[in-house]
């Protein structure tokens, strides 16, 4: 149930006090800047500024050869880049009707599972911080770390990962990586539900967020809300069931809802997102058909490096696909994938050339952020803070 | 029930507009039609308000730029979704450089907001309706719309690079 705050409003302007919230306020997770007014501790308006980490990423991507616009990718959520990667990857893929062996897409959702968890644990863990319970962000860092290790072994890269290639990944598992994710499919259910223990019936937990920040399905899908956000709201939109892309439809698992849109659900959709998550990875590694972990597209996956400095035609094809030489066909098309906060979509117009003519992202921070003000509004500045950290709003994917 | 598909909306969509209706084409499978821009709220509502299509999600507002296209120059491109049926339209208006305006979304999305203040930013549309246009990643002082074509990405008076080799 939601309970709607009665707001006295007063009479003149100058009873309120304005309040510059931000833009590097150390609890706020990121650069925002919320021009709050304030009756005492009761915040009556809001208006949020933002744009303060705006890279360009449209117009740069104007510019730049498929394989360098990956980077990009990474600098949107940074918390689950992989995700951001591949998404890209499958547009192209796309574009070009690449069709991707079984082993390619097992992969890809062993990694954009993890990346997942990692995103979700991030999220959830800063609530608790912002509660007061720093013990369960140490804790879950730790493992957030290890999630890392994983991506070091796959491509290299830790935080910014630029994984993958188009039509596949640069390289197969290794056995040290396959060995670490079992390890961590092993180790850290029983460390994450300790992690739950701490703060899931937790009754100082819940009294505080219980009610904090809530919004009504009807609002939330007129907001443009999309992944655990829409669904705390009990909207069951999962791009990964509703659209399936890289095989996800092999996989079983369920969509958690909440019923009421507050702090809480958003908090417990997260939690049994990650514990969705695992089912997934365990599933997917399981069943990991054997076969190529690339497609046959010679065009755009770029050759392994020792034959690049021995073989001719490999030479040839590692200059062409740097430099983006490759014939693209003409054509547009929009692509989705489940992101850590949404679903994040890339609207491409492709007009034949080294470089998209017209490259759009979808973010869906940036789009449920504007609900913010409405969210807000009637609550206490403390709980203005929770709510954007359950939101999970990650300034790099606001901006762009 | 009826099947709702490509089909199908394109029907609905012909049977209630008929010649504010340009052009329709499918790429990849996903519905695109080019519309008449002064028609764009009837249109959204249309979709909205149907008893089958339902289409009440605002999956994403942007522009683009074809310079070349005398008269077309601007477009605005809407894609809306279906949650229901799980279908999806895209919708493109053009509109000519000199005055591009068109009717804002936001009567029906409070998504179209921020969405259409970015387009607005980056390629200078005007949405009439919209309560609050003003730039939203852009710095306020900002006199130029960034993302049209004739806007080089860097400054072109630097003189330490040279991206000739590399085709930018």
């Amino acid at each position: 149930m939601i309970e709607s705050l009665e707001l006295n409003t007063k009479s003149k302007d100058e009873d309120y006090n304005i309040l510059n919230l931000g833009p590097t306020h150390p609890a706020t997770h990121g650069v925002f800047q919320n021009i709050l007014k304030m009756d005492g501790e009761i915040i009556h308006d809001a208006t949020s500024t933002i744009g303060y980490i705006h890279r360009a990423f449209e117009k740069i991507a104007e510019h730049r050869p498929f394989y360098q616009i990956t980077p990009l990718t990474d600098r949107l959520n940074y918390c689950s880049s992989p995700i951001n990667n591949m998404g890209w990857h499958m547009t192209v893929e796309k574009l070009l009707g690449v069709e991707t062996p079984k082993r390619v897409d097992y992969m890809r959702v062993i990694i954009m599972e993890l990346a997942r968890i990692a995103d979700h644990l991030v999220c959830n863990a800063v609530i608790g911080v912002d509660t007061g319970a720093l013990t369960g962000f140490t804790y879950m860092f730790q493992w957030r770390e290890k999630i890392y290790d994983i991506y070091e072994q796959v491509c290299g890269a830790r935080l910014t990962t630029n994984i993958g290639r188009i039509g596949g990944l640069e390289r197969d598992f290794t056995p040290e990586c396959i060995r670490l994710i079992r390890e961590f499919l092993n180790d850290f259910p029983k460390y994450f539900d300790e992690f739950a223990g701490l703060l899931e019936r937790n009754r100082i937990f819940m009294d505080r967020i219980i009610n904090v920040g809530p919004i009504s399905a009807e609002r939330a899908l007129n907001y443009g809300f999309t992944g655990p956000n829409l669904r705390a709201a009990g909207v069951d939109y999962d791009v990964r069931v509703m659209n399936p892309y890289s095989s996800y439809q092999d996989f079983d698992f369920t969509i958690p809802l909440g019923t009421q849109g507050d702090t809480y659900d958003r908090f417990m959709v997260r939690q049994h997102e990650i514990r969705e998550s695992l089912k997934i990875i365990t599933q997917a590694l399981e069943n990991l058909p054997e076969g190529k972990f690339f497609a046959d597209v010679p065009d755009f996956f770029l050759p392994p490096k020792q034959e690049v400095y021995n073989n001719m035609e490999a030479l040839i094809f590692h200059f062409k696909i740097i430099m983006g030489e490759a014939t693209v066909p003409v054509g547009e098309v929009y692509h989705s994938v489940e992101g850590g906060n949404g679903e994040l979509g890339f609207y491409m117009v492709s007009d034949g050339g080294r470089a998209p003519y017209r490259l759009h992202f979808r973010r869906p921070c940036f789009i449920a952020y504007q609900a913010y003000p409405e969210m807000i509004k009637g609550s206490m500045l403390s709980d203005a803070i929770l709510t954007m950290s359950s939101m999970n709003i990650i300034a790099g994917e606001l901006d762009a | 029930m009826v099947n709702i598909d490509n089909e199908y909306i394109l029907t609905e969509i012909t049977n209630q507009f008929g010649d504010k209706l340009y052009s329709s084409y499918e790429p990849y499978g996903l519905l695109t039609i080019e519309f008449d821009k002064n028609s764009i709220k009837d249109l959204l509502s249309f979709l909205y308000n149907h008893q089958e299509l339902q289409m009440q999600f605002l999956t994403d507002v942007c522009g683009t730029h074809y310079p070349d296209v005398k008269g077309k120059e601007i477009g605005v491109i809407y894609h809306i979704h279906s949650l229901i049926n799980n279908v999806r339209l895209r919708v493109k208006c053009y509109m000519p450089i000199e005055n591009p305006s068109i009717d804002s979304a936001t009567f029906l999305f409070s998504s179209a907001n921020w969405q259409e203040r970015e387009t607005f930013d980056f390629y200078g549309v005007n949405f009439v309706g919209h309560l609050n246009l003003k730039r939203i990643l852009n710095a306020d002082e900002m006199d130029y719309f960034p993302m049209r074509k004739e806007y080089p990405l860097e400054d072109g008076t630097r003189t330490d690079k040279d991206d000739s080799y590399f085709g930018r």
